[in-house]
């Protein structure tokens, strides 16, 4: 079946089979931030993408469920020559250890720190908890958040 | 070496060389290279924990559209191997081959398929018209030894490659045993003498990227595999082994790795991609789903009985431990596992009389393999709780126990030298320790004098315990590893290494190491790892061996490097030096007068003007020594008497891990590894049914902890100085993983007065040991 989206600010024209996950979809087009950890059962958050805005599981998505919409991938959010502050924050906490769960942990910060400008460490655990880490317990990864909030704050003072 | 003044690089916390890429979803894992046109690799799982083929037919497979190839033992060459990923000869029973005519657990091989998609390779698996001969399984490891049981590995070809005890037919993968001075005696004349067993549980690493290899054929006809390993060199020479073909035919490529933490040490992937290659001489992508990496490989499942002796002070006489580790149906790290339960755990403690049996044994589940740890998990659990209890029982401050028996710098144990991993030890001395310290500060961070104060009323009762650790860095006098450098027209270096950095930092740290001794920027060496085609040997990334010994490998490699770099110096300085009188700072040479010329005008000169040659080095580094980091681990449990669930407050780890040589890389590697202890220690387990059929293989019903779940963590790194490492490093990462078991353990007995010796602590075990302490 044939639709469109915006994928990272662009229209772009999708074809793809009916049971299409849009996991899958994303990762044919070369969104290859997407990963998977799970087998397609929404358990691990390696998948997140950001759908207008909220975080999703693209695993569990079918693709078709995009159309008309705007789906983020990490790859939209900065490169290592301008790198988004919440990427940047991730770096300089030392909260990046294998990388695989780190852009669905990025997506994620972005959805939450979009609505709560200064959350609590308990928001913070409330809104990753669905991203499986098994590297960095964690620490480093609310650190990174934290900094984050407040870069992005400092960001926006005029 | 001996400590320098100042160190400029090393004990900064650089950012991770790979961690903007990474954050930016640039870097690249084996399923994001271009897999266009890759058939999808497919093992046929076993419906049986053990059977034997009887006989099998894939004619239909064959013919299902999109099929490109089915395997069956048939089709393979039948040579027998191991799967550990260990050095050669490797400590693992010779029991394994890409397929057999045998299924030994529930999702063993029975075939490979190369399909266009998952869903077409499955249903090939089940055209597969196979005649079983269903045989009894053996599923309880305390029962495989008995005579008439079962005998899972009935092959003839199934040996232990190296002279230590095997014997298939009865189900034993491996048995060690030492022993110093007359245990029994010793035991009989203390003071006190008490024993008691501790086991611990099946539990699978959970890396987030599960195992993934893709191969192909390049235009020479060689296999190349891309593959998400730990051991890039031995994956080359086990995938050669095993499939009948030359080395030389074989390149292994490890990008970036979605974790490790020791299953992919296991070389799962490679022998069955090359198989299905060569068969197809098609690109094929394997990748195991979350289900299937839970059957890959697994912690072992150890019961360890400690008995120990004390005089009156509360001081050691002797200890004796006993293991028995279920291997499941291969072999794989059996023997060098359950030695580690001794030669990881016992040399902690002062003990002059000593003595060790372990046993591995097959049965007809999960195979257990490298985890980090690595019996010292299991062990620690053992020896940590113990000493709780007798201290308990002695009336001595747990903390004091530990201070007034453990191991110091100066110090060696009859333990070193009499167990290694398949051979003798290495005698050796403890050369640094900051185990006092992390005592002392542990107690203080945690509040250890509160456990004193009287218990709240109501029914969550609050308790606090703690634990000492140790673990190695490498395995002396087996390890090995290389490192080699070349300087580049700017000044800048090429560092390549076998090292394998899984998502642990090592590329950085090794540019670290190399930076200090250049007088440069990590950001002026440039780190290739690991390709075994463009960087030297290194064993791999297992037995907490890459900073101290890779490490050491980098060192010296840029050592080297300096000598040629100070000669041309010499040469180009006015006053003409004496090359050791030069300094490398600040990118430069700087002769004895303040002279100086860039080390870009060196290249230059080195490449382009005179004397020309490549300034360049290749060094290994081997080790005699396997100095043990320490640790101290104290936690404060809330533990509800009505539900028994343990709630976590807070876990304070103080760890000596020599030099940082990248404090924020340490620390990240000690939180990890606690916080997955933590995980093992409260809410993992394999779930199975009574025919052996693991039920839980989903992150749904197997829960690794989350955000959500984490208490207040305290994580300090404590400095000391190890003379053998590179700028005074030991090993930092595996250690932090075994000191929730047994600290979790005695502060739930500090909190409501049970013990649980069998972990995990799930709350249905705990208030089920607290009711039966109400009735007795």
């Amino acid at each position: 079946m044939r639709f469109n989206a915006k994928i990272n600010g662009l229209k772009r024209e999708i074809e793809c089979a009916p049971g299409a996950t849009l996991l899958e979809v994303l990762r044919l087009m070369g969104y290859k931030s997407v990963k998977q950890g799970c087998d397609r059962e929404g358990t691990c958050g390696a998948c997140t993408v950001l759908l207008d805005g909220t975080p999703i599981l693209s695993c569990i998505t079918p693709a078709p469920r995009v159309a008309g919409r705007e789906v983020t991938t990490v790859e939209a959010l900065g490169d290592p020559s301008r790198p988004h502050p919440i990427q940047a924050a991730f770096v300089n906490a030392g909260a990046v250890q294998c990388g695989y769960c780190t852009p669905g942990m990025l997506l994620s910060t972005k959805a939450l720190l979009d609505r709560n400008k200064k959350p609590t460490d308990e928001q913070i655990a409330t809104a990753l908890s669905g991203n499986l880490c098994r590297c960095t317990g964690y620490v480093k990864i609310v650190e990174a958040v934290r900094n984050a909030a407040a870069a992005l704050t400092e960001e926006q003072k005029p | 070496m001996t400590a320098p003044q100042k160190l400029n690089v090393v004990g900064t916390s650089v950012a991770k060389i790979d961690s903007m890429g990474m954050a930016c979803g640039l870097e690249q894992y084996v399923a994001d290279y271009d897999t266009t046109g890759a058939l999808i690799g497919y093992v046929v799982p076993s419906p049986h924990a053990h059977a034997r083929i009887k006989k099998i037919d894939a004619t239909r497979a064959r013919a299902i559209p999109g099929v490109h190839a089915v395997l069956t033992w048939e089709d393979v060459p039948r040579i027998v191997h191991t799967t550990a990923g260990q050095g050669f000869v490797e400590p693992s029973a010779y029991d394994s081959f890409v397929l057999d005519k045998k299924v030994r657990f529930v999702g063993d091989r029975v075939a490979l398929v190369a399909a266009d998609t998952r869903e077409i390779a499955e249903e090939a698996g089940r055209a597969l018209d196979i005649e079983w001969e269903v045989l009894e399984p053996v599923l309880d490891p305390d029962k495989a030894m008995e005579p008439g049981a079962p005998v899972i590995h009935d092959e003839p070809e199934a040996h232990m490659p190296i002279p230590v005890p095997y014997d298939a037919k009865k189900n034993m993968a491996a048995s060690a045993s030492m022993g110093v001075g007359d245990i029994d005696a010793v035991l009989k004349g203390s003071h006190l003498a008490r024993k008691q067993v501790y086991s611990t549980h099946y539990a699978q690493h959970c890396p987030i990227e599960p195992h993934v290899c893709m191969g192909y054929l390049d235009p020479r006809d060689r296999l190349t595999l891309v593959s998400s390993t730990q051991v890039p060199f031995h994956a080359r020479r086990i995938t050669a082994q095993a499939l009948g073909i030359p080395v030389k035919r074989v390149r292994v490529i490890k990008p970036r790795v979605g974790g490790g933490f020791g299953t992919k040490q296991e070389v799962l992937l490679e022998q069955m991609v090359g198989a299905l290659v060569l068969a197809t001489r098609r690109k094929v992508l394997m990748q195991f789903t979350r289900a299937e990496e839970f059957l890959s490989r697994t912690r072992h499942p150890i019961k360890v009985t400690i008995e120990g002796g004390f005089n009156k002070d509360g001081t050691i006489t002797g200890v004796r431990m006993t293991a028995l580790s279920n291997t499941g149906a291969y072999g794989s790290h059996g023997l060098t596992v359950m030695c580690n339960c001794g030669s990881k755990v016992l040399p902690l403690y002062r003990m002059k009389t000593v003595a060790f049996d372990a046993t591995a044994v097959y049965t007809n589940l999960p195979v257990g393999g490298a985890y980090r740890g690595y019996g010292a998990t299991q062990a620690a659990f053992a020896m940590e709780s113990f000493l709780d209890e007798v201290a308990h029982e002695m009336g001595i401050d747990p903390v004091e126990m530990r201070r007034i028996n453990h191991i110091l710098p100066g110090e060696g144990s009859p333990v070193f030298a009499a167990l290694g991993e398949g051979k003798p030890g290495v005698e050796q001395k403890i050369g640094s320790s900051g185990l006092a310290e992390c005592l002392t500060q542990g107690a203080e961070a945690i509040g250890w004098h509160r456990r004193k104060e009287p218990k709240a009323p109501g029914a969550k009762k609050r308790g606090f315990g703690m634990c000492a650790l140790m673990q190695g860095s490498s395995i002396p006098d087996i390890d090995m590893a290389a490192v080699s450098m070349k300087m580049n027209d700017d000044g800048s270096f090429n560092l390549a290494a076998g090292a394998t950095d899984l998502g642990t930092g090592s590329d950085t740290i090794l540019a670290q190491i190399a930076a200090e001794v250049l007088g440069i920027e990590t950001s002026d060496i440039i780190v290739t790892s690991s390709d075994t085609d463009l960087t030297p040997f290194d064993v791999g990334a297992y037995a907490s061996s890459t900073t101290y010994l890779s490490g050491e490998a980098a060192r010296r490699a840029a050592t080297t490097v300096a000598e040629q770099i100070k000669k041309v110096a010499s040469e180009m300085l006015e006053s003409h030096p004496a090359p050791e009188t030069i300094e490398l700072r600040n990118k430069a040479a700087f002769g004895p007068d303040g002279s100086s010329v860039t080390l870009g005008q060196i290249a230059l000169r080195s490449l382009y003007e005179s004397k020309q040659h490549q300034i360049s080095s290749v060094e290994s580094a081997i080790s005699k020594k396997s100095p043990p980091p320490f640790s101290a681990h104290f936690v404060e449990v809330e533990v509800d008497t009505e539900t028994g669930y343990v709630k976590l407050l807070k876990y304070v780890t103080m760890l000596d891990c020599g030099t940082a040589i990248n404090p924020k890389l340490a620390e990240g590697q000690v939180e990890g590894a606690v916080v997955n202890g933590i995980s093992f220690a409260m809410t993992e387990e394999y779930i199975f049914d009574e025919k052996g059929r693991m039920r839980n293989t989903g992150f749904a019903d197997y829960k690794i902890l989350s955000t959500a779940d984490m208490p207040e963590m305290v994580t300090r790194l404590i400095p000391t100085w190890e003379e053998t490492g590179p700028f005074g490093a030991k090993s930092v990462s595996e250690i932090g993983i075994n000191g929730a078991c047994p600290a979790i353990a005695n502060a739930i007995f500090d909190a409501v007065g049970v013990r649980i010796r069998h972990a995990p602590f799930t709350p249905e075990k705990v208030l089920a040991a607290i009711q039966a302490a109400k009735q007795a």
